[in-house]
């Protein structure tokens, strides 16, 4: 079976011969496009291809476009179906004879390939720096410039990435400034596994999952002494670290003799990667010393994919080539078809039609004018590639997402149904569906934040219900979050907040905006209330002193869990619980001021870290027994992107799993907000039948 | 005060209070005088505290009435004022409102021609609720709009923004800032007029009262099926407001002004109307904040220092957290 196959069902029927006297492919019916038509994600160039590509007896030696029916292009150069060489950005590339031979070869590993191509027929790389283009090889330009420290940008597969030698702290330090880049971490490229491990431990998971077809980026443990920058993550225990995945960049890192490149998306900061030859040189002229192109236009932007093994479960955090457009299968057909709009962050969406969904590939921050842009385009050329006209639209509950104003105005203008879904309900309701639930289920969901339909932000939730209706069983105790957003890039508030909120006094800030910041608590100005189990990771941070201003999203958090990565347990807070009504609050008050007597107390801050994490999967486990003894549920799901957190994913599914539960976590989907659209459409789903 | 609704101690508080004050309010209705096509406006005023730095709730209902008018291109004449008293003001304090709206009046170059004035029970009210009116006269010819902005166009602002709302709310909450913030209250006929004086082609004009600066250019790019570009380091902010809007988490594109207005003019006319502006008493600190664009209909964006572009939201009710 060829690598990218995969078998989702076996039908058979017996036909009376028709009289055919040989095989034959038929032209496709250009009229039959569209409906039903699987496209395959983009694929990482194959063992086989790869061989040719360094044989310098063969025709296609160092041809950076290779590719087989087993590899290369495939989403990211389809315009349209049935998928056909003229229906793909290939179409300016007439085969030339050999290439014909090959295509019509039944034999040939390229019978049927539409990307298949040479360097007498194909696409042709250049480089260009400056004004205009450079003669000779173009690797060999590239490479000096990245050798001497410069930026190259990439063209790949769904965009440009921006490159540098990922030895030299100068050069990275470079890249962050002139992409305003602050401190988050940088991905990597090597070629082979061999130059992955001299870098990170990896162990069978990861080795599998890093390669894979879709060649994510894995996070993964860094080794004592890699010979990396400290510019390209700062602090982190984790490097991100993907292989080559096309031929020319398996040609650009042979170039460089197993130097790993930093390869990061080709854009400013919060700008969508560019994928059009012109954007791209007039975005990234400032960015870049040297544009690596070529003449194959790319059709859908595709950022990288991002995965982990967690517990020793591949985990994808971000859903994109590679994995963008696999149909998902729901547990029941979508009535009529749909579009489900996702979130704000990591915004994804999704299209749904019988039983069979299928998400779009990450946008990041709708907030940024040209993502949300990207955003509008790739959900009207998914439309058309997949031939869905939704009749119902499904969004978050938020009012001021960029995806809620979309679904709205579109909803307007075209008259068709809208569906809010609230937040949590969305994270509990993909995991259900990844994992083909269709049954009652205690829903864990914790993560920075999302619209409560109380109007506060939910964020430490635990649910009650199935798609179609749920109940708030229990969640965080609310407390105010000084500033709104500004206390989600100022952790320093929430632990502010925090800790008035338990009664203790908040030190030794300065004086006058520590006493506006009470004032705002006390008196409830823009002052929302969280209950968010983000927001309290943050305040927990800032309280033992990890930082006080996040520069990315939940960059202190992030950096809590590094600290009390290979600690042993080592105790946990106390796990209070208070019934309001029927809804059961954990007390966040005891937790937080037994962390402070702690950092008081002389505690280090990786001891005190530890024992939170601690204390959130006793929390967990609290709250699941409590619910079962008053459900009767066994089922738990846990998801949002809190869940990225390694120790808090792999101790609460193993602590839950020896309770007896049966847990389910996404996996196939990310646990934080790029799978909201999944539940949205789940759940807009299962309201129809 | 304890005077009832409509009875005799009105009439007395009305006589002794607001024809000492204001003279020629006297008749059921004032006969008023012009020459143009009739302009007219009305607005309610409530706020907490009537009295603020920068201003109070008399000042604010005189510079609020004649704005409306001024930026519609209309020269601001007469005004009247509807009073709902509640049981318990000093009298003090509302000599001091009366007295205040009457100086805002001489200001804007206005005469309140017409008042009334009812009491309600102590918690029927909120202290002191003001209802003006105004009449101005729009010369023949003049017509500006929401809907005439044209790509290219630049929009100007005629001084710092949100010191109204910060000062206001800051006062309110007990928000004891570093550095005193001050309303901008002020009426503008008389810079209006500059405007128009300088520059006849002016598309329109607005004040950036509720929803501020981003509600004005939402309204604008809607109605014009424009697209807005401000540009972040370019929008004028006294420093204490920009720190104020930093600790409370507002953008203060959606912080309201009484004092400032908005205009949009064609590209080659908005360096010399911004130099007229800046000449003018109130609008020492104009700039040219951002352009028309034909891409992106409907929406404004702002560009920031490092280049991004981030979509500007009309203020849908409280700024509620969207990361997740
Ligand atoms: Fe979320
Ligand atoms: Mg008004
Ligand atoms: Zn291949
Ligand atoms: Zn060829």
């Amino acid at each position: 079976m060829p690598a990218a196959a995969a078998i989702r069902g076996v039908a058979w029927d017996e036909r009376a011969p028709g009289g055919a006297r040989e095989f034959c492919i038929e032209t496709s019916d250009e009229r039959a496009g569209g409906d039903g038509v699987a496209i395959s994600a983009d694929l990482a160039t194959c063992d086989a291809c790869l061989t040719e590509l360094f044989d310098s007896a063969d025709r296609r030696y160092r041809y950076p476009f290779i590719n087989c029916t087993n590899c290369g292009p495939r989403l990211t150069i389809i315009d349209a179906t049935p998928y056909d060489r003229a229906r793909t950005t290939m179409a300016g590339f007439p085969p030339c004879d050999a290439c014909r031979r090959e295509y019509a070869d039944p034999a040939s590993r390229r019978f049927h390939a539409q990307p298949n191509a040479c360097a007498a027929c194909g696409p042709r790389l250049l480089a260009r720096e400056g004004s205009g283009a450079l003669d000779g090889d173009a690797l060999v330009h590239a490479a000096r410039v990245l050798r001497e420290g410069g930026i190259v940008a990439v063209k790949g597969l769904g965009g440009y990435h921006l490159a540098c030698d990922g030895t030299s702290d100068d050069a990275v330090r470079e890249l962050r400034r002139r992409k305003h880049r602050d401190d988050k971490p940088l991905a990597l490229m090597v070629r082979e596994l061999d130059g992955a491990a001299r870098l990170c431990h990896i162990d069978a998971d990861e080795e599998t999952l890093l390669s894979s077809p879709a060649r994510p980026i894995v996070l993964l443990r860094r080794r004592a002494g890699a010979k990396v920058a400290h510019e390209v993550a700062p602090h982190s225990p984790w490097l991100g670290l993907m292989l080559a995945y096309t031929p020319l960049h398996h040609l650009l890192l042979a170039e460089l003799d197993g130097t790993p490149l930093v390869m990061t998306s080709g854009n400013r900061t919060d700008e969508p990667i560019a994928i059009d030859d012109d954007d791209a040189l007039a975005r990234l002229a400032g960015i870049a010393d040297l544009f690596l192109a070529h003449d194959r236009p790319i059709r859908t932007r595709c950022d990288d994919s991002v995965a982990r093994v967690i517990g020793g479960r591949p985990t994808v955090l971000r859903r994109s080539r590679g994995e963008s457009p696999r149909p998902l299968v729901l547990p029941f057909p979508c009535r009529r078809p749909l579009l489900a709009l996702g979130g704000e962050l990591k915004a994804t969406f999704a299209l749904g039609r019988g039983a069979t969904a299928i998400l779009g590939p990450h946008h990041g921050d709708l907030e940024d004018h040209h993502a949300y842009r990207a955003y509008v385009d790739a959900i009207a050329h998914f439309e058309r590639l997949f031939a869905i006209r939704p009749a119902v639209l499904a969004h978050d509950l938020h009012p001021d997402y960029a995806s809620t104003r979309y679904a709205g105005e579109r909803a307007r203008a075209e008259g068709l149904e809208v569906v809010a879904v609230q937040h949590h309900h969305a994270h509990v309701a993909a995991c259900m569906a990844e994992h083909g639930l269709d049954e009652p289920v205690i829903g864990v969901a914790l993560d920075g934040g999302g619209y409560g339909l109380d109007r506060t932000i939910w964020g430490g939730e635990f649910l009650v219900g199935d798609y179609r209706n749920f109940r708030r069983a229990a969640h965080l105790r609310p407390v105010p979050m000084p500033g709104g957003e500004r206390a989600i890039r100022e952790p320093w508030r929430m632990a502010v907040a925090h800790l008035r909120d338990a009664g203790i006094d908040a030190g030794n800030r300065p004086e006058a905006t520590l006493r506006v910041l009470c004032a705002m608590i006390d008196r409830r100005v823009g002052s929302p209330l969280t209950s968010s189990m983000g927001r309290l990771f943050d305040a927990v941070a800032a309280i033992v002193g990890v930082r006080d201003e996040a520069r990315h999203e939940a960059q202190a958090a992030m950096e809590l869990e590094w600290m009390a990565t290979d600690l042993s347990e080592d105790g946990a807070y106390p796990c209070v619980l208070a019934g309001v009504d029927d809804t059961l609050v954990v007390d966040t008050r005891p937790i937080v001021g037994a962390v402070h007597e702690d950092h008081c107390g002389g505690v280090a801050a990786p001891r005190i870290a530890r024992r939170f994490h601690s204390t959130v999967v006793d929390i967990i486990d609290t709250v699941c027994r409590a619910l079962r003894d008053a459900t009767g549920l066994e089922t738990v799901v846990l998801t949002g992107g809190v869940f990225m957190n390694a120790i808090v994913a792999a101790e609460a599914r193993r602590r839950l799993s020896d309770r007896g539960f049966r847990v389910r976590s996404p996996a196939a989907t990310p646990t934080n907000d790029g799978g909201l659209s999944l539940g949205q459409l789940a759940i807009a789903a299962a309201r129809e039948v | 005060l304890g005077h009832g609704s409509g009875g005799k101690l009105g009439a007395d508080l009305v006589a002794r209070m607001f024809l000492s004050v204001f003279g020629n309010a006297a008749e059921d209705a004032a006969a008023c005088a012009g020459a143009g096509r009739l302009a007219f406006t009305t607005d309610a005023f409530v706020v907490r505290p009537i009295f603020f730095p920068g201003g109070d709730i008399g000042r604010l209902a005189i510079a609020g009435t004649v704005n409306d008018l001024a930026v519609s291109g209309a020269l601001p004449r007469y005004v009247s004022a509807a009073f709902i008293l509640e049981e318990g003001l000093a009298m003090a304090d509302l000599e001091r409102i009366v007295a205040s709206m009457r100086a805002t009046c001489e200001e804007a170059g206005v005469v309140l021609v017409a008042g009334d004035t009812k009491v309600v029970d102590r918690g029927k009210g909120d202290r002191v609720f003001i209802t003006t009116s105004g009449i101005g006269f729009l010369p023949q010819g003049r017509a500006l709009s929401i809907s005439a902005a044209q790509p290219g166009d630049r929009v100007l602002v005629s001084g710092t923004l949100g010191d109204h709302g910060i000062a206001i709310l800051s006062q309110r909450e007990g928000l004891e800032f570093d550095t005193a913030l001050t309303s901008d209250v002020q009426p503008l006929a008389d810079l209006a007029q500059a405007i128009l004086q300088t520059c006849s082609s002016v598309r329109c004009m607005r004040d950036p009262t509720r929803g501020g600066l981003a509600g004005v250019l939402h309204d604008l790019a809607t109605a014009s099926r424009v697209g807005v570009r401000l540009h972040e380091q370019a929008v004028p902010l006294a420093p204490a407001v920009r720190a104020a809007c930093e600790l409370l988490g507002l953008d203060p594109l959606h912080v309201a002004s009484e004092g400032r207005l908005v205009a949009v003019a064609p590209a080659d006319e908005a360096e010399g109307l911004l130099a007229a502006m800046r000449r003018h008493p109130r609008g020492r600190e104009s700039a040219i904040v951002g352009e028309v664009v034909a891409d992106h209909a409907g929406t404004v964006v702002l560009r920031s220092r490092i280049g991004g572009e981030r979509v500007v939201r009309p203020l849908a009710g409280e700024q509620l957290p969207r990361i997740c």
